[in-house]
């Protein structure tokens, strides 16, 4: 095996991580395929600091899990919000924009 | 007279007469009685502001309190006469500077009064005649539930025409041009609640506009000739400033606006259906005083006409037709209101052509000009005050032997009438002959024009004595032709409260006697040469007292040839078929079918086909641009679902094909 | 955030040796994984497959977010055996202590009972979603072929301090006005969340006194309602309590019982209980119909009842007995 795996690896949990975001209709969960996509671009950085002997990687991965949390703080906020006003948890209910 | 200009002077204190003398043509003064002359506008505009403003508050006194401010610009415009009348003959031409009004770069105009004997003519017949009809309107509407309304108009219209006769400069005298045609406007439909009166109402003002585009262009090319539109600068030798041929254009401008305002051919058309107003508007606005403004344009642009003789020519030439074509269709007119419009019409004719003639018509013009203020106006009284008792009715045919009802009406009304048909000692005598006998003058030693000129207002006074002769015998004499009254009672004419008959009493006493004190020893003629010029006197092709001789003949043929169709035999009460002339006649000669083919078909035509070359290229473009604009949006629209699910496929798309760009490129 | 740091790091620096020790000593090569590493991740990585198919598909949210703990946490591992030590421990405390245990609150506070229906409603998504994923892997496993990497380094060298010590170095040095931009971040989304889920009153605050100002107003009971069954010989639920005239308090007993007509019958009760304290036989005294008066006060008249200061139970039983034929001739 090769360093090579974990990037394979890497877009597959990437892929279907996208897949979640579009097929989903539940917020919370398509919110977590958000979350496996970024927890997919961690394990490459991590993967690229290795195969170039850098810690840069981690750190930028660091800073995405930061961010990744600040998001998932406001993002959760919407969807109580959301729930709270139209009792539901589907993102296709949310298409105000619309008309 | 001296006492009254003491008097003048004690009213106002501190007269320091601070004359300077700024052109050879007026003299700029200040203080004294012309310190006050401004009122002479501001007396009847405040009023006219008050009674708009206050609307139905004002109802109760709204009416006296229109009297009193006409009433108080005549006060003021009689003592400012008698203060000038008191001053050497060459030092009673005054301007009243009243401040800067326009400066703007090489234009500087300055708003001013013109205070000389033709204004103050002007000024005492407006305020004079105005104030009369003032009165007579308290009891002629009285039952209008807009009395006050209509005094405020009557107020506006005495403030816009002394802005338009005391005005020292042409866009100030367009000023108060606009403002009588507004007042015509909204007087004459009044009673706008009636379709066929607001259509006249428009038609009026339509008429009018297209003259005020001729007294525009004529201010256009007056400033770009003499970079100026004062009468001082513009006035004082135009010849000097402009060539013959950009005068007679401006002087043909300035004839279009006289003709527009003063009902002359080709515009007179409106004229008779501007009989729809109340019969005090008639007699104010469309025989003594608006209607005569062209005449004053003329006169007082003399300058430029004398200058351009092929101006003047024509101005004599509209003169002679419009004096014609009012006559005839006066003869045709069963209406007799609009039987005393045509007659307006031909008496402005004369007024017009004496104008034409140059500084030997002027003053007979507006001489003319106030006489037949006088009998004009006193017979519009009496014509109302026969509607008063008639019903309303208007139709000739429906009056006779009104005189042993209506005593008063008659007598006045009869003394308008010989005042209009030139028998001595009448007023109109001394004015009509006057013109008739200046147009028998050759001018320029022409005596083709002497000739036609002549003939043309000879004819005209016969005609008018058989059509005026006509009128009165048909309404006061002969047998009764009454009509039921329109809720199918018998009719009961009666003579008109005295708030109406004392100002036709008035009107009636000026008829007979103001030819007379004004002619005597040329007093008049003298009184305005300070503004017309002293006139070299030429002979008449025909000696003066043949040319009386032949005018009362044909006048008294006139009479005669009425007195038989009118007076002693039957008139049918409806109307016969008459020859091809008269039906031509009753219906203005054609006129508005002229007008209505040349100039509104064509007109309606252009504009159909301008709106639909708006409608199909302007409109069809923006329009065509606007539907597919909204034809794309509505197709992106279809990207813009609102589900967060297709906005995340469209940006997953993107990366794709992002990352598959990146991917061929670099491989 | 740095007392955070420096916890992780020593947090790190402790486990380090049990976490190396556990896992094949893959975070000191040089760079190609060991045969031990690829053990693990040939273990890993198809169960992570699997639970991010698990999220893909999984019918309810709790189990979806139980897969992603469990990708999350095989992560931690990987990046362990990866070399990134620090971010390890970061992945589980954060991402599964924290990130993922607010989606399960927002999961309860939601409903876990909303099961997701995969039956698609926007028309043709299915197929694009499918597409755009199957596309993405596709396009993904393309770039990483044909991408030429470089020789794995290895954090060999970069590690020599310890890992945590290297992204300290990094983080507050190369790096420290992003990290300032991203702790501002997080007060920020912290201060927006507020901002979201706060609700604006509509009415006034109700509290303990306020609810009590109404009840008096209403003129309803203060005190709480009496228990049924107070005798010692019938407590049960359907059996009402005595008030202290002996008569009857119909509100004791629960309102669905009341509803249901299971209510026991009062006045029998009653009599019964006036029989055992006074020794007479209940023919004697004959049936008693008390239920429609167990709320009207004693009436004023009854001698007996204003007469006797503190009330016997006899006392009140005679009272009872006196307003009895009242109340009969009332029916």
């Amino acid at each position: 095996m090769t360093l090579t795996h974990y990037l394979v690896l890497s877009g597959i949990l990437f892929s279907v991580g996208s897949a979640t975001v579009l097929l989903r209709r539940n917020a919370i969960i398509a919110f977590m395929g958000v979350e496996l996509m970024l927890n997919a671009t961690n394990l490459a950085l991590v993967t690229f600091s290795r195969m170039h002997g850098e810690l840069t990687g981690q750190v930028l991965a660091f800073f995405v899990m930061v961010v990744a949390a600040a998001e998932v703080v406001v993002g959760l906020a919407i969807i109580v919000a959301i729930f709270r006003t139209r009792r539901s948890a589907s993102i296709d209910d949310v298409n105000l924009l619309k008309s | 007279m001296h006492t009254l200009t003491s008097v003048a002077d004690g009213l106002v204190p501190a007269v320091t007469l601070a004359t300077e003398t700024v052109s050879p043509v007026g003299e700029t003064v200040s203080g004294g009685i012309f310190a006050v002359a401004p009122l002479l506008v501001g007396l009847p505009l405040a009023s006219a502001a008050i009674l708009l403003l206050l609307g139905r508050r004002a109802d109760r006194w709204g009416h006296w309190l229109g009297v009193l401010a006409s009433g108080g610009a005549f006060v003021v415009g009689l003592l400012t006469f008698l203060r000038i009348l008191d001053r050497p003959a060459d030092e009673r031409v005054l301007d009243v500077h009243l401040g800067t009004w326009i400066d703007a770069g090489a234009f500087h105009l300055d708003a001013g009064m013109r205070l000389d004997p033709l204004s103050l003519t002007f000024v005492l017949l407006v305020t004079f005649v105005g104030t009369l009809i003032h009165v007579y309107s308290v009891a002629y509407m009285d039952h209008d539930a807009d009395r006050r309304r209509f005094f405020a108009y009557l107020n506006l219209f005495v403030a816009a025409m002394l802005v338009l006769v005391l005005a020292d400069s042409f866009l100030l005298l367009f000023v108060g041009w606009e403002g009588v045609g507004l007042a015509s406007y909204l007087l004459i439909g009044f009673w706008n609640h009636h379709m066929p009166y607001a259509v006249a109402a428009k038609k009026a003002f339509v008429a009018n506009r297209i003259g005020d585009v001729g007294l525009l262009i004529a201010m256009g090319l007056m400033f770009a000739h003499f970079g100026a539109l004062d009468f001082a600068t513009v006035l004082d030798d135009p010849g000097a400033h402009a060539s013959e041929g950009t005068l007679t254009a401006i002087g043909l401008m300035l004839l279009l606006a006289a003709c527009g305002k003063s009902a002359q051919f080709p515009l007179q058309s409106w004229l008779g259906d501007a009989m729809a107003g109340p019969t005090p508007v008639s007699a104010l606005i469309h025989a003594a005083t608006m209607v005569t403004a062209g005449v004053y344009l003329i006169v007082r642009s003399g300058g430029v006409f004398e200058a351009a003789p092929t101006a003047q020519l024509v101005v004599v030439i509209i003169g002679a037709i419009t004096l014609l074509f009012g006559a005839i269709v006066g003869c045709a007119k069963d209406d007799i209101k609009k039987a005393l419009a045509a007659s307006t019409m031909s008496q402005i004719g004369y007024m017009v052509l004496a104008a034409g003639l140059g500084p030997i018509g002027y003053a007979f013009a507006i001489f003319h000009l106030v006489t037949h203020g006088f009998f004009k106006a006193g017979m519009f009284l009496g014509a109302g005050s026969v509607m008063h008792g008639m019903d309303d009715q208007v139709d000739m045919r429906r009056f006779g032997g009104l005189a042993p009802y209506m005593k008063i009406t008659w007598i006045t009304f009869m003394m308008g009438w010989l005042a209009i048909l030139g028998i001595p000692p009448f007023a109109g005598f001394f004015s009509k002959d006057k013109i008739i006998e200046a147009a028998f003058i050759p001018t320029d030693g022409a005596q083709w024009r002497a000739w036609v000129f002549g003939t043309v207002t000879l004819l005209g006074a016969g005609i008018t004595a058989f059509y005026m002769s006509r009128l009165f015998f048909m309404t006061f004499e002969g047998e009764r032709r009454w009509t039921t009254k329109k809720d199918g009672s018998e009719q009961h004419p009666h003579e008109s409260p005295a708030l109406m008959t004392w100002p036709m009493i008035i009107l009636a006493v000026g008829s007979v006697g103001l030819g007379l004190v004004l002619s005597l020893g040329g007093r008049f003629v003298g009184w305005l040469e300070p503004v017309t010029g002293h006139a070299e006197h030429g002979e008449p092709v025909l000696p003066a007292w043949l040319l009386i001789a032949l005018t009362l003949t044909v006048v008294i043929a006139g009479l005669v040839l009425a007195w038989r169709r009118y007076a002693v035999s039957t008139v049918p009460v409806v109307p016969p078929l008459g020859t091809s002339l008269t039906r031509a006649a009753r219906v203005d000669l054609y006129q508005d079918a002229v007008n209505d083919a040349v100039l509104v078909e064509p007109g309606q035509h252009l504009t159909r086909s301008l709106v639909y070359a708006d409608h199909a290229v302007v409109d069809g473009g923006v329009k065509g641009l606007a539907h597919s604009t909204v034809g794309l949006g509505s197709l992106l629209r279809r990207a813009q679902t609102g589900y967060v699910r297709t906005y995340a496929a469209t940006m997953l798309g993107g990366l794709l094909v992002l990352l598959v760009v990146v991917l061929v490129v670099q491989s | 955030m740095s007392a955070l740091v420096a916890g992780a790091t020593e947090l790190a620096a402790g486990a380090l040796p049990a976490v190396s020790g556990l896992l094949p000593r893959a975070v000191d090569s040089a760079g190609d994984p060991s045969t031990a590493e690829a053990v693990l991740f040939w273990v890993l990585a198809p169960i992570m497959v699997i639970a991010a198919f698990g999220l893909l598909f999984a019918r309810k949210a709790v189990h979806a977010a139980l897969c992603v703990i469990l990708v999350m946490i095989s992560l931690a591992f990987l990046y362990v055996t990866q070399g990134a030590v620090f971010l390890g421990v970061v992945q589980v405390v954060v991402y599964t202590g924290a990130i993922m245990m607010l989606f399960l609150f927002v999961l309860m506070l939601v409903g876990v009972s909303s099961a997701d229906s995969l039956v698609e409603t926007i028309r043709g998504q299915r197929w694009i979603g499918w597409l755009a994923g199957l596309g993405l892997l596709v396009v993904l496993a393309g770039v990483i072929g044909t991408a030429t990497y470089p020789d794995p380094v290895g954090l060999g060298t970069a590690n020599e301090s310890t890992n945590p010590r290297g992204i300290a170095h990094l983080i507050f040095g190369q790096y420290v006005f992003a990290m300032e931009v991203v702790g501002a971040l997080l007060v920020t989304a912290a201060l927006g969340a507020l901002v979201f889920t706060h609700r604006r009153r509509l009415t006034p605050r109700l509290g303990q006194r306020e609810r009590a100002d109404a009840r008096v107003r209403a003129g309803q009971t203060l005190a709480p309602l009496p228990a049924p069954g107070v005798y010692a010989k019938h407590n049960a639920m359907d059996v009402p309590a005595l008030d202290p005239y002996g008569r009857p308090i119909t509100s004791s007993v629960p309102r669905v019982l009341r509803v249901r007509g299971q209510e026991a019958d009062a006045a029998e009760y009653a009599a019964r209980i006036d029989r055992v304290i006074a020794g007479k036989s209940a023919v004697e005294r004959g049936a008693l119909g008390y239920e429609e008066q167990h709320q009207t006060p004693p009436p004023q008249a009854d001698p007996a009842g204003a007469s006797v200061g503190a009330p016997q139970i006899g006392d009140a039983v005679a009272g009872v007995d006196a307003s009895a034929p009242d109340s009969e001739e009332g029916k």
